[in-house]
């Protein structure tokens, strides 16, 4: 797989909200973009996804160019994520049904699923019954179930608690080591980035424009280690240090 | 006065003005009393007027008096046979309304070129009132039941309309996204997530609006019918029987609340999730 956007750009009337965004992503990397709010994050994330069209440039997987939505790039919201009616295991199987897979290949990979992300036990629970973060992990697993060769996460955490939010990286870390997903993120959290991405791209606003790249060569074997090493809040403050630049020049 | 909010949780020491305090929340005992009050004090302040000879038993005659009426209606036939008549022609017009409203409200709420394009429309038609009609009505179908229908139709389908647009509006984007990014069409996402997800509150709206059907009812078997709870008000006119009005007019309310309920009902057992 490769995703690849080149010289992408998009216009809201008269407003530029991104401008000649360029990267590349192939199989089993995990890339997070990083910036404040405003910044066109969100924005170049629906594009890719095909919810958005672009105002000039191109995205293509495999080589033939995105136009609409598809399964082939699951995504997951920040919020409003999962089906309220249905039960935890309904919400993971919604994607196969409603592609027509065959029932018992439906029950087979939503119990597959549901054991990835760990779940197995909230099977026949409704949404409001889950906690944040079992709610993020329900529609990881959806989006996973519909087998996307890009998954792409709208700030995924960063509706939950603190705790709990590194508890979901420490979760999501792991997932794409064990499987080699492919993983886009999107995030204001510069730790969040460096922790879970192997590159990271800090985006600029007005235009939303990318400033910087990063690849992250870190020694993930303990993700709690890592927050707290020298090199680790090094890159941390450096990155930090960059999106505040812009603060100041924005005002 | 003052009264605090602990105070009044305790519901003790304020006495009945901690009923009335912002943010005060009785118990359930209280709150099913006062519900209970509100039907049983306006029947005992009428039983005391009708007992006491207050008014001409003529124009507001003994709860007795009206219960009887109610006894000898319902055993001659003639009562249920108005019940019938008049909810067949409340259930079929509002039916009609509700199968067409649902689908149109959902398309007018969910694609923004379909709501330009019939949203000014409904919003003058709405303020047409429907018992306006009823000499097109009677003109064009005759004096059957086509036109006592078609009033409910009219009276009741444009509300269906405009609400149901509202509750789609409040479906979150990100959930119609997310069904796209699932490869789910069109038709899907308004099937299966934008209907569903505004079924508790179609269901509410339907459940408000049919009190109007109810209205109209009446309205359309004053006009011309044989049988119907309104068609026997006023037969009960003509011969000054205020019992009789009184009876069915408790029927009426009584009806209507029982579909009210029903409705809660339905949604209670439809949409566990919403409740």
């Amino acid at each position: 797989m490769e995703l690849s956007v080149q010289n992408l750009s998009k216009r809201y009337g008269d407003k530029t909200v991104l401008k000649g965004i360029n990267f590349s992503m192939q199989s089993g990397d995990f890339v997070t973009f990083v910036g404040s709010s405003g910044c066109g994050k969100s924005t170049l994330l629906r594009l890719i996804a095909g919810l958005d069209q672009p105002s000039s440039g191109s995205i293509h997987v495999d080589g033939s160019p995105v136009q609409a939505p598809g399964p082939d790039r699951g995504m997951v919201f920040q919020k409003y994520s999962l089906y309220p009616w249905l039960n935890a295991a309904d919400n993971v199987a919604f994607g196969m049904r409603l592609q027509g897979l065959k029932p018992a290949d439906v029950r087979e990979r939503t119990a597959y699923f549901l054991e990835v992300v760990g779940l197995q036990e909230a099977a026949t629970k409704l949404p409001r019954e889950l906690s944040g973060g079992m709610q993020q992990r329900v529609a990881i697993a959806r989006a996973l179930a519909t087998n996307p060769s890009v998954l792409l996460l709208d700030e995924p955490f960063g509706a939950l608690d603190l705790q709990i939010r590194e508890t979901m990286q420490d979760f999501l870390f792991k997932l794409w080591q064990r499987t080699g997903l492919t993983v886009l993120l999107i995030t204001h959290d510069v730790e969040e980035a460096l922790v879970l991405a192997q590159r990271v791209y800090v985006l600029a606003p007005n235009p939303g424009r990318i400033i910087r790249s990063l690849d992250v060569n870190l020694n993930k074997g303990d993700l709690d280690k890592l927050r707290l090493s020298g090199e680790f809040l090094q890159l941390r403050r450096s990155l930090s240090g960059s999106l505040r630049q812009l603060e100041s020049t924005v005002g | 006065m003052t009264v605090t909010a602990a105070d009044a949780h305790k519901g003790k020491s304020a006495g009945l003005f901690s009923l009335v305090t912002l943010g005060a929340t009785p118990s359930g005992t209280v709150r099913g009393g006062l519900q209970i009050a509100s039907l049983l004090l306006p029947l005992l302040a009428w039983a005391a007027i009708a007992s006491l000879g207050l008014v001409d038993e003529k124009f507001l005659p003994s709860p007795a008096a009206v219960f009887k009426s109610l006894a000898s209606m319902a055993e001659s036939g003639i009562l249920f046979q108005d019940i019938v008549a008049s909810t067949g022609r409340v259930f079929a017009g509002f039916l009609l309304a509700t199968v067409l409203a649902v689908p149109i409200g959902i398309c007018m709420g969910v694609y923004p070129a379909i709501c330009a394009l019939c949203e000014p429309l409904i919003a003058m038609l709405r303020y047409m009132p429907a018992a306006a009609f009823i000499p097109l009505l009677i003109i064009y179908l005759g004096i059957g039941e086509e036109p006592k229908i078609a009033l409910i139709f009219l009276g009741t389908i444009y509300f269906n309309i405009l609400m149901v647009m509202d509750a789609v509006k409040f479906v979150p984007k990100e959930l119609i996204e997310t069904t796209l990014t699932l490869g789910g069409r069109s038709r899907q996402v308004l099937v299966q997530v934008v209907a569903r997800y505004s079924l508790p509150s179609i269901i509410d709206t339907l459940r408000i609006n049919i009190a109007t059907s109810w209205n109209l009812v009446v309205v359309a078997e004053l006009v011309a019918a044989e049988v119907g709870l309104g068609k026997r008000i006023q037969l009960a006119q003509r011969f000054f029987r205020t019992d009789q009005i009184f009876a069915e007019l408790i029927v009426l309310g009584l009806i209507g609340f029982a579909i009210d309920m029903g409705f809660r009902l339905l949604l209670r057992l439809s949409c566990r999730w919403a409740v």
